[in-house]
């Protein structure tokens, strides 16, 4: 992982020396933004059913959960770590939201305890990751079990589906006078947060520089291990609140909510730029991913494709996209082979 | 995903000695309370034919699947693609019995296996040459090995009945009372245990895990390691694709769905550092058997089987937390006697 981190670093110092359009235009975020338009422009018209308010409508109640979740599963990456646990927590918040209702508490009750998990539920995955020291990967397919499984005890095979009229409908509601769901303004508020957060404030920058490389970033004085669960907590709460919309959108409370959501979201926010192995990604290329699957999905379903192709689609893209660069950089060697070989583990070693 | 003490413990781990093993001890040991505390509340859960069998057999499948992880793993990759090849390989089975009737059940075997290989092959190959973390394209060929399979599959089935006798057979025979796919899937086990720890082959997937960039200045094949334990993970996810099709007779395209996790996590809870280089594949398959025997026992317990997975999540945080802490104490014991000497 050394290897690739110091690559990380020195493409970050490159590219000061590239002039600003270019540094602006010509980056991974602009190229999968580049492609969501292109996408949208052609499935507008080349499909009659597409460029109709209630695509819209349908499209951001589908990948409200994947936009919600994405956004604090960005910092996590960006840190280094992952957290494969959301999925679990949408399902367990889901089921907490029901059985409390069941039980006759009032729904906003209800909610909050949920909320309450969700927080809880990443403080563990947290205190795990930075006292205990775990890596993230492992600690958190563990959880994925512990969350799920609290969930799938706690309902069982039953649902709950008697939910306050009043809150399932705000759940799918629209803005007045447009087709856009209510979500999206919960949506657009977390998002300024977390893009303040990340690219305007300090504990952004420690992000990063967590990212980068913990030890120095540690030595500059960034609190690693506080940053970090921060992050694990508000990803928690994020993927609570997610988990709360769910269940209103479909009016049903199941221990199966949501399974498999997390390996979605990982799929959008790498496909978005971030890598895996932290210090990189920005969360417009993110949100773009997002919308980038979201559309092409809706899109490919418009044209009678079926879900199976477009999984392979999916797939295919994400492979695609984090193979480009690497099959750019083998086609450049290949044209200045007289050039001096370049070392494969370069200045790795470099503490 | 970090690189933390872990790597230089398994050398430190190794001159100690025992402790490491003492890890695949202690999840052996969970597995053999499991046992005993089900068939003390029920006898039957060991104690009969069908109990017997299932034990043996049900963690059969999961145990291939987990050593073709942990042999990912040590390189310090994953194979989160596991599952996907499984399905794909079980239908592959099911479809040879279809459409070429009367073919032999060695060649459909190793037409799976192959096939596997190849899916692994891709695998191997994404992650070595374009030097791009293995999640990421493990990840990305989850979907598409599982559109494909969709794809191909459809709403169509594979019953029992649409294969031969003799291959169901492989799925209930039984040789002294074990199982034939116990011995097949432990033969394998016995052969990839062997070839990791006396082989150069397999000691080179542990140097390349404790220290990727070091292994390769060393002069070692990272390259070709890397790729060739994809392959070996493909080739055993296909065997375990026809174990699925002999076992179970039914196969549907979300055959083996979710399975990614449960070999990483059985992986884990047998002592595999996710970071790489530790670890054994013996304690892979014990996770293996622990994950799919916890699953029988529970309901005997008089635990509804629906807590499993949460059982499953503790387990493997336990197994991890045990690690750390095992390693952290060594870790001082060592600066001690240094100090002291």
């Amino acid at each position: 992982m050394t290897a690739t981190a110091s690559t990380a670093t020195a493409r970050v110092i490159r590219d000061y020396d590239r002039p600003l359009w270019r540094r602006i235009l010509i980056t991974r975020e602009m190229a999968i933004i580049a492609l969501l338009v292109l996408v949208v422009l052609v499935a507008s018209v080349t499909l009659k059913g597409f460029a109709q308010p209630v695509t819209v409508n349908y499209l951001f109640l589908d990948i409200a959960p994947i936009l919600l979740i994405a956004l604090p599963m960005t910092l996590i990456m960006v840190t280094g770590e992952i957290d494969l646990s959301v999925g679990s927590m949408v399902g367990l918040a889901s089921v907490v939201t029901g059985v409390l209702t069941q039980s006759g508490a009032p729904f906003e009750i209800a909610a909050l305890a949920a909320l309450a998990v969700g927080v809880i539920g990443g403080a563990v995955n947290g205190f795990l990751v930075t006292v205990v020291g775990l890596p993230s990967l492992a600690v958190t397919i563990g959880t994925l079990a512990l969350f799920r499984g609290l969930a799938v005890g706690l309902l069982g095979t039953t649902a709950v589906t008697d939910f306050p009229e009043v809150w399932k409908d705000l759940a799918k509601a629209k803005i007045a006078g447009t087709t856009i769901p209510y979500i999206v303004i919960p949506f657009l508020v977390l998002l300024a947060i977390f893009i303040i957060l990340l690219h305007f404030t300090p504990f952004g920058r420690g992000v990063y520089a967590i990212g980068l490389s913990k030890d120095a970033a540690r030595f500059s004085g960034v609190h690693v291990e506080r940053t970090k669960f921060i992050l694990f907590v508000l990803a928690g709460a994020v993927a609570a609140f997610a988990g709360i919309f769910y269940t209103l959108r479909f009016g049903s409370a199941r221990g199966d909510n949501a399974t498999g959501l997390e390996l979605q979201v990982i799929a959008a926010v790498v496909l978005g730029g971030v890598s895996v192995f932290g210090g990189r990604g920005q969360l417009h290329g993110v949100v773009a991913a997002v919308l980038l699957i979201g559309v092409l999905s809706s899109a490919l379903r418009l044209a009678g494709v079926t879900s199976d192709v477009i999984n392979i689609i999916t797939g295919g893209l994400l492979v695609f996209s984090v193979v480009a660069a690497s099959l750019l950089a083998w086609a450049h060697r290949l044209r200045s082979k007289a050039g001096p070989p370049r070392p494969r583990v370069a200045a790795s070693s470099a503490p | 995903m970090t690189t933390t003490a872990q790597a230089p413990a398994s050398g430190l781990r190794h001159a100690l000695g025992g402790v490491g093993r003492a890890r695949e001890f202690g999840i052996l040991a969970a597995l053999v309370v499991v046992v005993i505390a089900a068939t003390v509340k029920n006898p039957n859960f060991l104690f009969s034919a069908d109990g017997w069998r299932d034990l043996l057999l049900t963690p059969s499948i999961l145990m291939l699947v987990a050593v073709g992880q942990a042999i990912v793993i040590i390189t310090r990759n994953v194979d989160l693609s596991v599952g996907s090849v499984m399905g794909l390989t079980a239908y592959l089975t099911g479809r040879l019995f279809i459409d070429v009737p009367g073919i032999p059940i060695v060649l459909v075997v190793i037409a799976a296996v192959v096939f596997g290989a190849l899916l692994g092959l891709i695998n191997g190959a994404l992650v070595a040459f374009a030097k791009v973390p293995a999640m990421v394209i493990t990840l990305g060929t989850l979907y598409a090995y599982r559109g494909i399979n969709v794809l191909w599959t459809g709403s169509d089935r594979i019953n029992a009945s649409d294969m031969p006798k003799e291959f169901l057979g492989l799925g209930t025979q039984q040789v002294l009372t074990i199982p034939v796919l116990t011995i097949i899937a432990v033969i394998v086990l016995a052969l990839a245990a062997w070839y990791m720890r006396n082989t150069r082959g397999g000691r080179e997937y542990y140097a390349i895990g404790s220290d990727p960039a070091a292994a390769e200045l060393y002069g070692l094949q990272v390259t070709r390691r890397v790729l060739s334990a994809f392959v070996l993970s493909g080739a055993l996810a296909g065997l375990a694709g026809v174990f699925y099709a002999a076992r179970y007779g039914s196969i549907s395209s979300q055959a083996g769905s979710g399975w990614e996790l449960d070999a990483v996590g059985a992986a884990v809870i047998g002592g595999i550092a996710i970071t790489g280089g530790v670890g054994t594949v013996w304690g892979a398959a014990i996770g293996a058997m622990l994950l799919m025997t916890i699953n029988r026992a529970l309901p005997i317990l008089g635990i509804p089987d629906f807590w499993q997975r949460a059982v499953v999540g503790v387990l493997i945080i336990g197994a991890i937390v045990l690690d750390r802490v095992l390693a952290v104490r060594q870790k001082r014991r060592l600066i001690e006697a240094r100090d002291e000497s």
